[in-house]
């Protein structure tokens, strides 16, 4: 029998107490195989203010480039420490830290490989659905030839590529608006 | 390569608009660019199944997490998580929070002037069965005003968070109560297209009542289902 879906609300300003408990800022726990990254994601308004009161949740592939999820049925290796997920709200500058490992590559249906990535959701009071958005890596060799960031238009493609600071903390401002509002996919 | 990928919904017919003027908080928050087309690969067909989290026996029961059982109305509430082929989403995590009876969330940015309820935490979580089947033990949110426009005031709700099967599927609504006046004035519920609105009203179902103990509703969660067209090969 056909359904119709359910349609999507803001998160709010008050999911702390309940989402708080399944928070993961720490992906990748001693004995995970990749190299290690920590990720600063910020997040700021059209005005460019500080959003204190989000929410973002990660999805990533293992460092071989396999996702922990029935659906990723390839010959590559499982990691039992690393699931893949993350969730951390912003704290009142607007930031959020994960640490994680880097994925390795994941192949895109028409043929190829995309280059290493999270997948992102950003949650909000004042934010109606999901959004969805991606994070790469600056200096990234393979990211010339991903095919997702070629849907992008290239003056836009530098809002999902996160940039390693002088500490070697990966940061990636997170824009709803604004000149250099970042690109959100429909997914 | 054959990967199924999940069905879009068709624009305006089921989400409500990012850019909904009625919700102020929208208009700094909501992207003024269209969201850039995404094929669906093995990143938005997967996503986290949380199988592996551990609920403790408490966790959907919100009247017993605290040392005395919350003032309020106790209410069961129960439905299935479903795609929109009407198959059951198994083994789906759901989280819920919501404010106590007298309309306040514990948590220190809600400065409404109600009481908190030293007994209410307002956070709980279950685990659908294999049928989709999951089910809380909650009390009556309150409803509360909330500064958007002048009297503004949520009806009662609960927030509901669901993953699915894949990051293409991650849903966060909120499920309301039937026949509430405050839903017409709402901006947020209101954000919703018209002919969706009411799949967010829980329904109350007096066959799941339990005498001398709790009103029973139901509330089904459908998520996207499967689109039945296969990729064309590589």
């Amino acid at each position: 029998m056909s359904r119709a879906l359910t349609p999507s609300q803001t998160v709010g300003p008050f999911y702390f107490g309940t989402l708080a408990r399944s928070y993961h800022d720490d992906l990748a726990p001693a004995g995970v195989a990749g190299d290690r990254v920590e990720i600063e994601l910020s997040l700021v308004d059209a005005d460019g203010a500080i959003v204190p009161d989000g929410l973002f949740e990660l999805w990533q592939a293992n460092s071989h480039g396999r996702y922990d999820h029935p659906e990723d049925r390839r010959n590559l290796p499982l990691d039992p420490g690393f699931h893949g997920f993350g969730r951390a709200s912003t704290d009142t500058a607007g930031r959020a830290v994960f640490r994680t490992i880097r994925p390795g590559r994941v192949p895109w249906p028409a043929g190829g490989l995309q280059a290493p990535h999270i997948n992102v959701s950003v949650f909000a009071r004042g934010l109606l659905n999901r959004l969805a958005t991606r994070l790469y890596f600056d200096g990234d060799p393979a990211l010339a030839e991903d095919p997702v960031l070629k849907l992008v238009e290239p003056a836009r493609r530098s809002t999902l590529i996160a940039k390693r600071d002088a500490a070697g903390v990966w940061r990636l401002p997170i824009c709803l608006g604004g000149s250099d509002e970042t690109v959100f996919f429909d997914c | 390569m054959n990967e199924e990928t999940y069905r879009r919904p068709a624009p305006g017919r089921d989400h409500p608009s990012n850019d909904s003027p009625g919700y102020k908080s929208t208009a700094r928050r909501a992207p003024s660019r269209p969201a850039v087309m995404l094929p669906h690969s093995l990143s938005e067909v997967t996503g986290p199944s949380l199988r592996a989290t551990r609920l403790d026996s408490a966790e959907n029961d919100l009247t017993r997490q605290r040392m005395a059982e919350p003032l309020g109305e106790r209410i069961i509430v129960q439905g299935r998580v479903l795609d929109q082929d009407g198959k059951p989403v198994p083994e789906a995590l759901v989280e819920i929070w919501q404010c106590n009876a007298a309309g306040r969330y514990h948590h220190p940015g809600d400065q409404h002037d109600a009481p908190l309820d030293p007994n209410f935490f307002g956070g709980g979580r279950a685990r659908a069965d294999a049928e989709g089947n999951y089910k809380f033990i909650t009390i009556k949110p309150g409803a509360y005003p909330w500064k958007n426009h002048h009297n503004a005031w949520r009806p009662a709700h609960i927030h509901f968070s669901l993953f699915g099967p894949a990051f293409a599927t991650r849903l966060i609504t909120q499920m309301y109560f039937p026949n509430d006046p405050l839903l017409a004035y709402d901006p947020i519920y209101n954000s919703v297209p018209e002919g969706a609105r009411a799949r967010m009203q829980a329904a109350f179902d007096m066959d799941s009542t339990q005498p001398e103990w709790a009103l029973a509703y139901r509330f089904d969660i459908v998520l996207r289902g499967r689109d039945a067209t296969p990729m064309e090969n590589a």
